[in-house]
C-alpha cells in the first residue's frame, strides 16, 4: 500500500513535469507512431490479400489440375481428361441431369496500371458454357455477357478500377488477338475480380495451343469432396489432382502473404531499433532533467523502486501515445485502399489494405515494448543515481 | 543517557580517478538529544561529507556511525531510504523543492511514506505550514514564493514529519541578511520550543551564533568544541 502510494505520487509528479520535457517528448512519440504506422499498413496488405484469398473460393466446389500441378498455370488437361472427369461421382447436376462444371484455361495478357502506367500481367480465362452455373455468384454490373465464339470479354470489377484499358468497347490487344471489353463483373471481392474472363473455347481456337488447364465442378455439397476425390483416383484413365477451391486459393496467396509480412517485421523491425535508441536517447535527458527531484526524494526517504517505476510509467504511456496515433494513421490512411501485387500463380492481385483491430493492438504492442526496451536503462539509472553525489551537483 | 548522534573514528575517502583521497579523518563526535548544532569550516574540509554520514546519505569507509540508536554504517541501501523517511528531515541550501507542486503538495511529500490517513496528513501539513509563518501561501508553487518562502515551505516540509534529527546544509547560504535571520530564528525556536535536534552546515559565524554549539572541521579533522549557555 506505502508501495504503491509512492511510486502513484512520484510517478504524478513526474507526468506533470512532462510539459516542461514536451519538445524531446514528441521525438519519442512521433518516431514510434511512425514505425507502428509503417508495420500495421505493410502487415495490412498481407492480411488483405490473405482475406481476399480467403474469400475466394467455396467448400462445396473442387479444381481438379493434372497430376502434380502447382497451379492452374501449369496444369494440362486434355479433352478426353476433361470428358471423363465429368462421370466423376459427387458432382451437382442441373435439372436436365447435366454436371455441373467449367472446364478452363489461362492466358496471360499485359496490362498497364493506372496508378504508374506500370506493365503488370493479368489472368485472362476461359471458362465452360456452364459457368455461370458454377459460380453463381458472379453478377454483370454493367454492359453484358460475351457471346461464344466471338473475341469477346468481361473484366472483373477490380481489374476494371485498377487497369486501363478495360472500359466497355475498349479493344486489348493479345497475341495477334482483338478482344472487346463487353462487360465488367463482380464475384464478391474475391480473386476472380483482378481477372478477365472469356470462352476456353474461343480461347483456344485463336493460338491452336493445348485444350484445358482445369476443371472447376460444383458438389453435391462440401462433404461429397471425397467421394469426388476417390472416384477420380479410382479411373486409371485419369492422372489429376483434386483440390477443394478454397484451399487451393490460400495455398497460392500463401507465398506472397508471408513474404509481405517478412518485409514488415523487417522494415517494422529496422524501425523499431531506431525508435529504441530515440527512445532512449529521450528517456536519458528527461531523468537528467529530473536529477535533482529524483535526488531529493530518495534523500526524503523514496525508494529506488518508485523512481524505476516512474521513468517506466513515462516511456511508456509515451510509446503507446506514439503506437494509438501509428495505429490510427495506418487505419485512417490506408484501410480499405486498394493496391495491386503480383498474386503468384495467378498475376496481379487486386486486393484492399485490410487494418484490422488484431493488427492495430499488434502495432500498440509494438510500441509498448519499444517503450519499455527505450525506458528500461534510463530507469536503471535513476535507481542507481548516487543520491548524495546528485545533491551536490546544483 | 547515550548520545543522539555517535560518530567513532569514522574514516571517508572518494575515490578520484586512481587516486584515493581521504576526507575525513578518523572523526569521533556525539551529538545529544536537544541540541543544535553548527559545523563550521573551510571549503573542502569535508563539512557536506560528514552531514551526509550522519543523515545516512552516504557511508563511511571505515568507523561507526550511531544515529537515534541505530548502527546506520551496516544499512543496506534500501532499508537507509526508510531509516531517512522515519529519522531525518533534510533542509537544502537550494530549497530543493519539487517545481510542480505547490506549497503544500511539497509539505506534504514526506508523510506519502508513512500509513497516515489522507485527511491526517492534511491536517499535519496544515500545522507545519502555519508554525513557518505559510498558511497562507499553502496554494502557491515554490516559484511564485521568495528564497526565503521557498525555504520556510522546505523546513515544514522537514518537520511535518516529526523526525528525529533536522540537517541543513548552508540553509541561509542563497538568502539575504534579513530572510537569513528569518529562518535562523524559526530553526532556533523549533530547537528551543520543540526540543529538535539540529544539526547545521554553515560558512556564517552570524548564522552559527543561533546554535547551541559550534564545532569546527579542517582538512577532515574536528576542532574548537565550543558549547554556548541557552
Ligand atoms: N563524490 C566525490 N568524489 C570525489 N571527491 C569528493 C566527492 N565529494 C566530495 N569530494 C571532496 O571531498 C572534499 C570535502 O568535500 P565537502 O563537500 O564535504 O566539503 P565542504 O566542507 O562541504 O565544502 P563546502 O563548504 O565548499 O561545501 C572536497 O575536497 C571535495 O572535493
Ligand atoms: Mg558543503
Amino acid at each position: 500500500m506505502k508501495m504503491f502510494r509512492q511510486i502513484g505520487a512520484v510517478t504524478a509528479m513526474n507526468f506533470r513535469s512532462l510539459p516542461q520535457r514536451v519538445s524531446t517528448s514528441l521525438v519519442v512519440v512521433i518516431g514510434i507512431a511512425g514505425v507502428v504506422a509503417v508495420l500495421v499498413s505493410v502487415l495490412a496488405m498481407s492480411t488483405g490479400l490473405i482475406r481476399t484469398m480467403q474469400s475466394t473460393g467455396r467448400d462445396d466446389r473442387a479444381i481438379v489440375m493434372r497430376n502434380g500441378s502447382i497451379a492452374e498455370t501449369s496444369s494440362a488437361l486434355d479433352r478426353n481428361s476433361a470428358k471423363l472427369i465429368l462421370d466423376a461421382e459427387g458432382i451437382k447436376r442441373d435439372a436436365d441431369g447435366n454436371p455441373i462444371t467449367s472446364a478452363e484455361t489461362m492466358r496471360i495478357l499485359s496490362l498497364r496500371k493506372k496508378q504508374d502506367d506500370a506493365e503488370i500481367n493479368v489472368i485472362l480465362r476461359g471458362v465452360g458454357p456452364k459457368m455461370l452455373e458454377v459460380r453463381p455468384e458472379l453478377k454483370i454490373i454493367e454492359g453484358r455477357m460475351f457471346q461464344p465464339a466471338v473475341t469477346e470479354v468481361i473484366v472483373g470489377k477490380a481489374a476494371h478500377s485498377q487497369f486501363k484499358g478495360l472500359n466497355v468497347g475498349d479493344v486489348v490487344n493479345s497475341r495477334g488477338a482483338n478482344w472487346t471489353v463487353v462487360g465488367v463483373f463482380e464475384t464478391g471481392g474475391d480473386a476472380h475480380e483482378s481477372s478477365l474472363m472469356t470462352y476456353a473455347e474461343t480461347l483456344i481456337s485463336i493460338d491452336q495451343r493445348g485444350a484445358f488447364q482445369s476443371v472447376t465442378a460444383l458438389l453435391e455439397s462440401p462433404s461429397a469432396f471425397q467421394a469426388f476425390k476417390d472416384s477420380l483416383s479410382a479411373n486409371p484413365a485419369l492422372a489429376v489432382d483434386v483440390i477443394r477451391e478454397r484451399e487451393y486459393y490460400q495455398q497460392q496467396s500463401k507465398t506472397m502473404s508471408t513474404i509481405i509480412s517478412v518485409i514488415a517485421y523487417v522494415v517494422g523491425g529496422i524501425m523499431a531499433v531506431g525508435a529504441v535508441f530515440a527512445a532512449l536517447n529521450t528517456m536519458y535527458s528527461a531523468v537528467s532533467a529530473r536529477l535533482q527531484e529524483i535526488a531529493t526524494l530518495r534523500a526524503l526517504g523514496f525508494g529506488s523502486t518508485a523512481m524505476v517505476v516512474s521513468v517506466l510509467a513515462e516511456a511508456l504511456v509515451l510509446a503507446l501515445i506514439g503506437g494509438v496515433i501509428g495505429a490510427l494513421i495506418a487505419w485512417l490512411f490506408f484501410n480499405g485502399n486498394t493496391v495491386s501485387t503480383s498474386g503468384g500463380g495467378m498475376g496481379q492481385m487486386v486486393f484492399e489494405l485490410a487494418v484490422s483491430p488484431p493488427l492495430m493492438i499488434l502495432g500498440v504492442v509494438w510500441a509498448c515494448i519499444i517503450g519499455v526496451l527505450g525506458g528500461l536503462f534510463p530507469a536503471m539509472r535513476a535507481a542507481r543515481l548516487p543520491v548524495a553525489m546528485a545533491l551536490r551537483a546544483v | 543517557m547515550t548520545a543522539l548522534v555517535t560518530l567513532r573514528n569514522v574514516t571517508k575517502s572518494y575515490v578520484r580517478g586512481k587516486q584515493k583521497v581521504e576526507v575525513l579523518h578518523g572523526v569521533d563526535l556525539a551529538i545529544e538529544r536537544g541540541e543544535f548544532l553548527a559545523l563550521m569550516g573551510p571549503s573542502g574540509s569535508g563539512k557536506t561529507t560528514l552531514l551526509n554520514l550522519v543523515a545516512g546519505l552516504d557511508q563511511p569507509t571505515s568507523g561507526e556511525v550511531l544515529v537515534a540508536g541505530d548502527r546506520i554504517d551496516q544499512l543496506s541501501r534500501g532499508s537507509l531510504s526508510d531509516w531517512r523517511a522515519r529519522h531525518i528531515g533534510f533542509i537544502f541550501q537550494f530549497y530543493n523543492l519539487l517545481p510542480v507542486l505547490t506549497a503544500e503538495a511539497n509539505v506534504e511529500v514526506p508523510l506519502l511514506l508513512t500509513d497516515l490517513s489522507r485527511s491526517e496528513r492534511r491536517r499535519r501539513v496544515q500545522i507545519a505550514l502555519e508554525l513557518v509563518g505559510l498558511a497562507d501561501r499553502a496554494r502557491h508553487k515554490p516559484n511564485e514564493l521568495s528564497g526565503g518562502q521557498q525555504q520556510r515551505v522546505a523546513i515544514a516540509r522537514a518537520i511535518v514529519s516529526d523526525p528525529t534529527l533536522l540537517v541543513c546544509d548552508e540553509p541561509t547560504g542563497d538568502l539575504d541578511r534579513q530572510n537569513a535571520e528569518e529562518i535562523m530564528n524559526l530553526l532556533q525556536a523549533l530547537n528551543r520550543s520543540q526540543n529538535k535536534t539540529i544539526v547545521m552546515v554553515t560558512h556564517d559565524p552570524k548564522a552559527a551564533e543561533y546554535a547551541s554549539r559550534e564545532l569546527h572541521l579542517d582538512k577532515g579533522r574536528l576542532a574548537n568544541d565550543s558549547r554556548r549557555a541557552a
